[in-house]
């Protein structure tokens, strides 16, 4: 990685104080995106990905305490004043969320958003805010640009919509672009199509990306590196074909044989992984995943394993007993 | 349309018309349908959404009363039932849905969710009630002591799909619509319910109908897999077959537009054109043609019929890529 380093989070932390007593939903993350590269964050519901990436827009809930530093640009977003950082969301720094609906405002019109979008960062006039308008909505591959500026976001359905906020996010030529499972709530042809829309103009742009899925499938083709967070913490981080070729997590590898593959016999018994997450604010001693780990002996209930270099100063996991054998991909 | 047939069918579905009136317009979501399941079987229904695929699972149960078609469940035409006659035939058929906790009343306890079914039905002896709640809840995996008395919200997805699926256990019914059992749940729980639900149909002797959008999931679990676009079948085939040689174009397209755990495989460039038309002004002849590449006039002009392209296996297309 030659590429300079873009963003960089560093001992980052975030607590949510609940009834139950406090959540830890991010435990001492540290992860860097070089510019123009993507970084691919996997886990389940609750693994704390939406969390870590809320943390470095700086958009947690207002109970949410959070420790560490997320450095952006060579400026530290955890210090910075709201008025400069209101700046830097939506010009540098963009977003696109799973549901479109949700993060498109309902009664404003799409050419309203887009406009006032690019009014608010790039100060430009009406005209050429909405010639530009056009010219973005046709970037993502929407037909008729000029009559969509007039119509609401409910007219559109569910992959015309996201495309709508990718052209948001992207309108402004963000340096960095937080995709959030951008494609969980869309149909399979139409999750490829947005995929590689996203990839196309990210290539176009030379803009950096974090791509948040539950999906394996997803990042494996359409990211450089991988971190895969379990119960708040990474707990394996690598380079993409590093880590398809030799995962050493036996969560990694337990999440990915429990994917139905497409070339294996119906009725083949799933590798499932017994039990369930943890609950995040009964905090685990030890290795959160030891209880439902199958390799799991003595120490890992006892001690955290740290998230360490071993063969490659690159490749990164949290294991007391990594997988020896190459995993991955079914010879 | 005798070709998909087997020889002794549980389901029998003959060219079945669903429509919804939208204002003075109509929804085309399921256009002369017709298909068979044998006893034991496990049918997988595929397609995007608006394809028509709940639609079907719930004319099948006539919650939604088909315009024409018929539809016959172990010999009896379910269309022709009224009243009690169709509930009595309904208790043979039950329903899994895609989002378990809202299928769960949140106010109720799973013990009384679990009994409820058996209460409809009339079995009047408490005793007798219990004890079946508890065998469902045991066949799935959840301690009964442990769950009957506490509510919904105590549990997981994954829990309250167990918990649904008990429910839908509970009157040891023939026949189960699976309708996107796991698409609301995290990969690991998806493994977990899967599993669950294949042993279940060895124990109950149960044939599925298993209707989810991805088909990684569908090949997992069925015998036959059967594609659907915009309200009509494109192609009807044993899981295999149909996933290593699949005739209709769009079959193929779905296949390609599955992303793949391996980095060596490159995501092929734009696979999948477009979306899917309004079910509500379908394209005429082959509904599929605006978004085919081997599309010609014919397809314009012509709807196409399921035809034999191998042993077993049936495409609804003019230009079928075997």
């Amino acid at each position: 990685m030659t590429d300079r380093v873009l963003l960089s989070i560093e001992n980052v932390a975030v607590d949510l104080p609940t009834p139950r007593g406090n959540l830890r939903a991010v435990d001492r993350v540290d992860l860097k995106v070089g510019a123009g590269r993507t970084l691919g964050i996997v886990g389940e519901s609750g693994c704390g990905k939406t969390m870590l990436s809320r943390a470095i827009l700086q958009l947690l809930p207002k109970k949410a305490k959070l420790s560490g530093r997320v450095m952006f640009d060579g400026q530290d977003l955890v210090s910075l004043d709201p008025e400069k950082l209101r700046k830097l969301r939506g010009r540098s720094l963009a977003v696109v969320f799973q549901d479109p609906m949700t993060s498109l405002n309902p009664v404003l019109t799409i050419g309203t958003q887009l406009i006032e979008t690019l009014q608010e960062h790039l100060e430009l006039d009406a005209n050429s805010a909405k010639k530009r308008s056009v010219e973005l909505l046709a970037a993502v591959g929407i037909p008729a640009p000029e009559q969509r500026l007039t119509q609401y976001p409910h007219q559109l359905s569910g992959g015309m919509r996201q495309r709508v906020a990718i052209a948001i996010a992207l309108s402004c030529e963000p340096k960095l672009l937080i995709a959030d499972e951008p494609t969980t709530a869309l149909d399979v042809t139409i999750q490829a199509q947005i995929l590689d829309l996203l990839a196309r103009e990210q290539r176009r742009r030379h803009m950096a990306m974090i791509l948040i899925t539950h999906d394996l499938g997803v990042v494996a083709g359409r990211t450089d590196e991988v971190a895969v967070m379990y119960a708040g913490r990474v707990v394996e981080r690598a380079p993409t074909p590093a880590l398809f070729k030799k995962m050493r997590m036996p969560y990694t590898e337990a999440l990915l044989a429990a994917i139905p593959k497409i070339d294996a016999a119906p009725h083949t018994l799933l590798p499932a992984i017994s039990g369930r997450p943890p609950d995040p604010t009964r905090p685990i001693k030890g290795c959160s995943f030891s209880p439902r780990c199958r390799y799991a002996a003595g120490q890992c209930h006892t001690e955290k394993p740290p998230l360490a270099a071993a063969e490659s100063p690159a490749h990164q996991y949290a294991c007391f007993h990594p997988i020896e054998i190459a995993a991955g991909v079914p010879a | 349309m005798q070709q998909i047939s087997s020889a002794d069918p549980l389901l029998k579905v003959d060219n079945l018309v669903v429509e919804y009136p939208v204002g003075a317009r109509t929804v085309h979501a399921v256009s002369g349908v017709s298909l068979e399941i044998a006893r034991g079987e496990t049918l997988g229904l595929v397609g995007e959404s608006g394809c028509g695929k709940p639609t079907l699972g719930r004319a099948v149960l006539q919650l939604r009363k088909p315009v024409s078609g018929q539809v016959v469940f172990d010999g009896h035409d379910l269309t022709a039932m009224q009243g009690d006659t169709l509930r009595k035939m309904r208790r043979r058929v039950q329903l899994i849905f895609q989002d378990p906790i809202a299928s769960l009343n949140p106010r109720r306890r799973i013990g009384d969710i679990i009994a409820e079914p058996l209460v409809i039905s009339g079995v009047k002896d408490p005793e007798k009630r219990k004890r079946l709640v508890c065998d469902a809840l045991t066949a799935v995996g959840l301690d009964p002591e442990l769950v009957i008395g506490r509510l919904p919200h105590e549990f997981s997805g994954g829990q309250c799909q167990r918990i649904c699926i008990a429910r839908a256990l509970v009157l040891n019914p023939d026949f189960i619509i699976c309708d996107e059992p796991v698409s609301a749940l995290d990969v690991s729980i998806r493994a977990q319910i899967l599993n669950l639900l294949e042993e279940m149909k060895g124990r109950y002797g149960l044939t599925l109908l298993f209707i989810a959008h991805d088909l990684a999931v569908v090949k997992a679990v069925s015998d036959r897999v059967a594609v659907m676009y915009l309200g009509r079948l494109c192609e009807v085939g044993p899981s295999e077959q149909l996933f290593a040689r699949p005739a209709h174009p769009y079959t193929a397209l779905l296949i390609e537009a599955i992303p793949m755990p391996d980095p060596d495989v490159r995501p092929a460039e734009s696979v999948a054109v477009g979306e899917p038309p309004s079910p509500i002004a379908p394209p005429s002849g082959c509904r599929f043609r605006t978004r085919c590449p081997r599309a010609d006039q014919q397809c314009v002009t012509e709807m196409p019929e399921l035809r034999r392209v191998a042993t077993g296996q049936f495409a609804a297309c003019h230009h079928p890529l075997i």
